[in-house]
This record gives structure tokens, C-alpha cells and sequence, in this order.
């Protein structure tokens, strides 16, 4: 029962609302392959009537049904919802001179129907960066897969896509890539031992999440958390005046 | 008859339920396939498969149960590249994962985490092990 766990999830959003801790019955996510699988089970269990009643059926110990209500949104469509002239606004250290290549990966924009933007040509995640001063890098594999889970018994073959995209940055002149997803994050940050021993080319290039690159241009150095990059971003953002 | 032996292959009647268990299985209507080849060109994984994923399509439409045997449905990653170029609208990964589930419900592992070595284990995040065998376990 694969989709028995997202659903208990967002019961516990609508049980949120019920209780009046919130008004609207919306869940926000962080992560790409968590808002890709709550939403895509939360299209099941509203379109198709079969699976409903089988994760029904083996929920009947929940307080109540899950009613279908739950909306999942990641943070970029937060954000773009709140405007980016208002996250301009709260930038402190704009991100000058910075060019970043946004990589999306897959989840957080396929199925087609199911993205948080255009599945080919987004946008969404470079509106960030031009609102925190960046300078967006397009790089065309910014969608391409990175491996996935094929990093546990396929690394090798993982590493080869993540190298791919990592040197297509990198040759595209950008001096770090932001992303979402916490598994792209572990291909193409923490193999980076396996894809340097693989690649005698490979120059590292420092991985982000968005959100980090957030933290900094508002000014907010500890949240940053910019120690825990491999490799580490912070030499580089020193030599552009970005970091004490 | 083996893949790729070059042979005729013929639509038999009794070749229809698997045809018929994939449409099922997926919502997907593989006959909707015209072999144009987008899922194979843009799939990243191809370097590590042994049948393209059109070629996939394609047998699977002409019912050939033996495709189960194919390494391609293990290597798919669901990408989801594949289904958003399809021009006939056919999720070509959700016919790989319902291929998956063909072989999976035979009560077969194709991973087992127990070879893992415990520094394997440390390293690796929950994320990663846990999707590997949510797609490639029973």
C-alpha cells in the first residue's frame, strides 16, 4: 500500500484546520520528493474511486476519514505566491556577481500535471534568484535526472549523471548550483569523492539549497548553515565580498 | 522466441491478457504508441539499458511477455522525461513501473539491502534507500 502514508499526512492537515491551528487546509513542503509524492496521492485518492476505498479500508482506526481537501505546495510557490518583490524587499546583502545555475531534477517538475511549474522551461526557481541579485545561469540539463536512487546499488552509473550535470554547470561558467531535493543533494554533494575518483576532469562545484542561498541574502549567515557544503561554498563567496 | 532474434512476431490471441494486464495495471494505452522514439531520446538511462524504452512500447504491444525479462524496466528511474514528451500522451514511465510491479508481485526482490556494508548504510540517507525499495522491492 504505497500511498497509505502521504494520505495519513495530509488527514493530519485537515485535522490541523479542524482543530482551528490553521485556517486553510494547506500543506508546504520542502523537499521535492516529498511534494511530489503527497501530491501525486492526493490526485489518487481524489480521482480514483478504487484506491480510495482500499486506503480507506485500512484507515477505519483515524479519527475520521481523510476528506480530499489538503492542497500540497512547495516553498518556490509559496514564495512566488508571496511575490518576489516582497522577498526582494528582504534582502540585505543582495547576491551580486553570483551566478547560479537553478537544477530542478525531476519531481519538482514531472508528471506533466503535477509540477510546481512549465515541465520544460521553468522559471520559477530563477525568479528567486533575480530576487535575491543573483545571475541566473541556464544551464539545459537543469531537469535531467541526477541518479536518483541509483546511488545505492548502481553509484557508479549515478555518479556518471551527476558529474554530467555538474560539469555542464561548471563549463557554463556558474559558480554554484541551487537546488531542492535532499537526494540530488547527496549525488552531487557528498559523492563527490566517488565522482572525482571516477572523473579525473571533475572540478567540484558547490551545491546549494535554495534555501540557503535565501538565508544568505537576507543576511542571516548562521542559518545559512554554508559549513555543512561540500565543497565548501564560503572561499569563493568571500572573494566576491559575500562572506565575512 | 528471444528478444532481438530478428524473427516475425505475431499478435496471437493468447499473447492479448498481458497487453491487457499492463493496460490495466498502468491506465495506459500502449497501442496509443507510433514508435517515434522521443521517451528513448530523451531518457538519460539509456547507456545502461538493454532494450530502449520505445522498443519497450512496442513489444509490450504486440504482447510479448518476454520484455518482463528486460534489464530497461529495472534501469528506469522514473524520470518522467518520457512522459512529458510523449506526443501521443502515454506516461511511458508508468508503464515501466507497472512492468515492475508484473515482476515484483512474484514475490521478487531485485535489491536486497542486506549486501550493503554497514559504512554503506551510514552514508547513505534514508531518502535514497527508501525509494530504491519502494521501486525495485515486493
Amino acid at each position: 500500500m504505497h500511498h497509505l502514508a502521504p494520505i495519513r499526512v495530509l488527514l493530519r492537515v485537515e485535522e490541523a484546520v479542524d482543530a482551528g491551528l490553521v485556517d486553510e487546509p494547506r500543506v508546504v513542503t520542502l523537499c521535492a520528493m516529498c511534494y511530489n509524492t503527497l501530491k501525486r496521492a492526493n490526485h489518487l485518492y481524489r480521482n480514483d474511486a478504487d484506491k480510495r476505498r482500499v486506503i480507506e479500508s485500512i484507515m477505519e482506526k483515524e479519527s475520521r476519514p481523510y476528506g480530499g481537501k489538503a492542497e500540497v505546495i512547495h516553498l518556490l510557490q509559496l514564495l512566488k505566491e508571496v511575490g518576489w518583490e516582497k522577498v526582494s524587499e528582504r534582502v540585505e546583502k543582495p547576491l551580486e556577481g553570483l551566478k547560479i545555475a537553478p537544477y530542478y531534477g525531476c519531481l519538482l517538475l514531472r508528471p506533466r500535471g503535477f509540477g510546481i511549474d512549465d515541465p520544460e522551461e521553468p522559471r520559477i526557481m530563477e525568479s528567486l534568484i533575480e530576487a535575491l541579485g543573483g545571475e541566473v545561469v541556464d544551464i539545459p540539463f537543469k531537469s535531467r535526472c541526477c541518479g536518483a536512487y541509483h546511488t545505492v546499488f548502481m553509484k557508479e552509473e549515478a555518479a556518471e549523471l551527476s558529474y554530467k550535470i555538474l560539469r555542464q554547470a561548471s563549463e557554463m561558467g556558474a559558480d554554484l548550483i541551487a537546488l531542492s531535493c535532499p537526494l540530488c543533494m547527496f549525488n552531487m554533494a557528498d559523492r563527490k569523492s566517488l565522482i572525482e575518483r571516477l572523473f579525473r576532469d571533475f572540478k567540484g562545484i558547490p551545491v546549494l539549497y535554495f534555501t540557503q542561498l535565501m538565508a544568505l541574502a537576507f543576511g542571516l549567515e548562521e542559518e545559512a548553515h554554508l559549513d555543512e557544503n561540500n565543497p565548501d561554498p564560503r572561499p569563493l563567496l568571500r572573494e566576491r565580498g559575500l562572506w565575512r | 522466441m528471444p528478444l532481438g532474434s530478428g524473427e516475425t512476431l505475431r499478435l496471437g490471441e493468447e499473447l492479448k491478457p498481458f497487453r491487457e494486464r499492463v493496460k490495466e495495471l498502468s491506465g495506459e494505452d500502449v497501442g496509443l504508441c507510433y514508435q517515434c522514439g522521443a521517451c528513448s531520446s530523451g531518457c538519460p538511462l539509456t547507456d545502461e539499458m538493454d532494450l530502449l524504452p520505445s522498443t519497450v512500447m512496442r513489444l509490450v504491444q504486440l504482447g510479448v511477455e518476454d520484455v518482463l525479462n528486460s534489464k530497461t524496466i529495472w534501469i528506469c528511474s522514473s524520470c518522467f522525461t518520457c512522459q512529458v514528451r510523449c506526443p501521443r500522451g502515454i506516461d511511458v514511465a508508468n508503464v515501466m513501473e507497472a512492468l515492475r510491479q508484473l515482476v515484483l508481485r512474484r514475490r521478487y526482490d531485485r535489491v536486497s539491502i542486506d549486501i550493503l556494508t554497514q559504512e554503506e548504510l551510514r552514508e547513505l540517507p534514508q531518502i535514497a534507500l527508501v525509494s530504491c525499495q519502494r521501486k525495485l522491492t515486493g
